[in-house]
């Protein structure tokens, strides 16, 4: 605790990760096409399979509609004013970076400043890195060591050409591009991503992960996650999210898959923390993001972990179908919202299997004028006997401009289901941050232990490090906001 | 130790406290004592620094380790570091924060603060049951929510737990006695009395006289209007007992 309390002298609550990149970006002309599919393609040297599931869904999407169900507003986006792929310039014109050395200079000293060192010298002990900026996957760092336990990791693109076996098996059996509006549209332009396989009985030596950064103005990021997780193996994935300051917004929809088989258990944990806007509400990233996990073995588990921090605009709801029989999917969210930021998120547990257990814990902190929603279902299919779920969904409320709302969603269709669901609604008061204060503990600090107190449950999900960081993230965003 | 000099205080711009004067030297015990209304509880939370209080007038000189600071140009968590202890009327439930976790933060940084060493939570946890003996509470309590949960005579005893932990040199008991049985005041009475020394102090603010004949005070104040209007040894609060404050506030109107 002392470490969390002794660190960043939080006095401004400026977004840190805002700054710019020098970096030419070699990028498409704006707008969605068949042609421009065809060219995305034919650019990644994908085969034909690939080629011809991204334009059935861009013919798909062109016939639906974006979804307005969600409790925020925000106004139209021209799909044709968007730059859908970017790309740092390359050193030299080999398809994709093989080493360090021929990674932009830039692209490092970006990443690095983003707490991300990539170089051999510098990188962090046990934790794999694909840095992905922009539209593109530049480098993935500790890729020798896990081909020693057969751990596939490398970018989608790499996936696409070196295992098309695997990303033609997988690729799209959860979040099929018929699911949804932005799956459709990212099915159809998907630049990159990470692709993670872990085979049979191996517990992942390190954790993996991927960052995103955005930078270039006026490009979306559209990238797909696959990951598969064969009998009896274990891996924990986490993922960080980064934008420059920019006054307009840009597009973020992503999908994320993930397969768990017999014994299996992925561990997904989300840092995320696009640029949200400015107070007035003006820039910031629309965050449209379907993230989905099929325990498709018997006794498999997914376990989504999410701090959502950023984005002017979230939608995103990572769910868990528990199609294997005694299968276990949990969802532990904090989602903070300050300025003007609007979020609608939560998640979907759908039961399939015979006793299958899912768990939802969500905590939610709005401050200034934000809006933060927790929509969530739990849905008891008729074969799921014996099904339980657990739903746990608390807001805090910083100061009287904001707003908080609970959309719980439950459809049993199996009498023997055990739902249980708790909600609470709660503020951070002066008289309790008065009480630390007394006892010796400055504003930052006692911020920060009722924060901690608060999101407890969900932070103890997280992997260490990760947790500390998470706490120094809500502090930086609330600092101002209470007292 | 603490000179309160001329100390006048507002809340939402009405005048509560209108001159008080006050001296505690090391090794005392002061009480303060005061029918309803009279500004009590607001002294205190003027000692400690809560926002909500104004001063306007007057200051308040604190002497810790030969060193005179003005005490209203420091932060309430500034205030604490350098010894000054609130024990809280209404103690504050915090969520989620088990206790040891908080009492380590706490004294950690009033550790740091005086060049002491910080404690780790293996040995933060053995003194902390030590402390805990001595106040007759639960080792439960360790692991559990600051104050949620807790019943009246529990949170006063955390109090005193806190007091007992974080050994300032000036401590304000602030109707530490309220809502406490003959019991559990005995054993918050117990836990104050170990802790007296020769170089720290207390200020006992209550309504009643019965807490004061197990904390023996030096010196009994009276408190009405915002001033302190009587003065004497322990023998005033007997007489408090038993006349009332009548015969005080209505001689002085």
């Amino acid at each position: 605790m002392s470490e969390i309390l002794e660190t960043n002298k939080l006095t401004d609550r400026e977004y840190k990760y805002g700054f710019i990149s020098d970096i030419k970006p070699v990028a498409f002309p704006k707008g969605i096409s068949e042609e421009v599919i065809a060219l995305l393609s034919e650019i990644k040297g994908e085969p034909a399979f690939m080629k011809a599931w991204r334009l059935k869904a861009y013919k798909h999407w062109t016939g639906m509609k974006e979804p307005h169900w969600p409790n925020f507003t925000y106004g139209p986006i021209d799909y044709q004013a968007v730059t859908y792929y970017s790309a740092p310039e390359k050193k030299n014109k080999n398809k994709g970076p093989k080493s360090l050395e021929e990674v932009d200079d830039e692209l490092i000293k970006t990443f690095e400043r983003l707490g991300i060192p990539l170089s051999e010298q510098k990188r962090l002990t046990g934790v794999a890195v694909d840095a992905v900026f922009d539209s593109v996957s530049v480098a993935t760092t500790h890729k020798e060591e896990l081909a020693k336990h057969g751990v596939i990791f490398c970018s989608m693109s790499e996936a696409i050409q070196c295992h098309p076996d695997l990303v033609k098996k997988y690729l799209g059996s959860v979040v099929p591009y018929t699911d949804n509006f932005f799956a459709a549209l990212n099915a159809a332009v998907f630049s990159d991503g990470s692709f993670c396989y872990i085979p049979k009985g191996v517990r992942c030596p390190l954790e993996l992960s991927t960052y995103f950064r955005i930078n270039a103005a006026e490009s979306g990021q559209f990238e797909r996650t696959l990951i598969v997780a064969e009998d009896d193996s274990y891996v924990s994935y986490l993922e960080g999210c980064t934008a420059p300051m920019r006054d307009k917004n840009q597009l973020h929809a992503a999908v994320v898959e993930l397969v768990a088989l017999n014994n299996a258990e992925i561990k997904y944990s989300t840092v995320q923390n696009w640029y949200s806007g400015d107070k007035d509400g003006k820039g910031g990233i629309y965050n449209f993001v379907t993230k989905r996990g099929k325990c498709l073995g018997h006794h498999s588990k997914i376990s989504w972990t999410q701090v959502e921090a950023g984005a002017a605009i979230t939608w995103k709801y990572p769910s868990v179908i528990m199609q294997g029989d005694h299968s276990v999917g949990e969802f532990y969210s904090v989602a903070l919202t300050n300025n003007r930021m609007q979020a609608d998120t939560g998640t979907k547990m759908i039961h399939i299997g015979k006793n299958t257990t899912s768990t939802i814990v969500s905590k939610g902190i709005s401050t200034d004028y934000s809006n933060n929603n927790y929509r969530g279902l739990v849905k008891i299919l008729p074969s799921a006997d014996g099904a339980r779920n657990f739903s746990q969904c608390d807001s805090m409320l910083v100061g009287n401009n904001c707003s908080a709302n609970t959309f719980p969603y439950i459809e049993v269709k199996n009498n023997t289901a055990v739902l249980e669901h708790e909600a609470s609604t709660s503020r951070i008061n002066a008289d309790q941050i008065f009480y630390l204060q007394s006892r010796g503990i400055d504003l930052e600090g006692a911020i920060s232990l009722i924060i901690n107190g608060f999101c407890k449950e969900v932070f103890k999900e997280l992997p260490l490090e990760f947790s500390v960081e998470a706490v120094k993230l809500l502090e930086m965003k609330l600092e101002g906001s209470v007292g | 130790m603490l000179e309160i000099k001329n100390l006048h205080a507002s809340i939402n711009e009405i005048p509560i406290l209108k001159g008080i004067n006050l001296t505690i030297n090391p090794g005392e015990v002061h009480a303060i004592m005061g029918p309803n209304g009279s500004g009590k509880s607001t002294l205190s939370k003027v000692i400690a620094g809560h926002p909500d209080y104004t001063v306007t007038e007057g200051r308040i000189e604190y002497e810790v380790n030969f060193k005179k600071v003005d005490l209203l140009e420091l932060e309430p968590a500034e205030r604490a570091r350098e010894g000054l202890f609130l024990a809280f009327q209404y103690p504050v439930e915090i969520p989620g924060v088990s206790t040891s976790m908080f009492l380590r933060a706490a004294f950690n940084e009033i550790c740091k603060h005086q060049g002491a060493e910080e404690m780790d939570p293996i040995d933060f946890d053995e003194y902390l049951k030590k402390k805990m003996k001595l106040l007759d509470m639960d080792e439960k309590f360790i692991g559990r929510a600051v104050n949620v949960d807790f019943s009246g005579g529990e949170k006063k005893r955390n109090e005193i737990l806190q007091l007992a932990i974080l050994n300032p040199r000036l401590a304000v008991l602030d109707e530490t006695d309220s809502g406490l049985d003959i019991d559990s005041m005995r054993i918050v009475a117990d836990g104050v009395n170990k802790l007296r020394r020769k170089d720290n102090a207390f200020l006992v603010i209550t309504h009643y006289q019965r807490l004061l004949n197990y904390i023996v005070p030096d010196f009994v104040h009276i408190l009405y209007d915002g001033k302190i209007i009587k003065s004497e040894g322990k023998e005033l609060a007997m007489k408090v007992e038993e006349k009332g404050y009548d015969w005080l506030t209505g001689a002085k109107s």
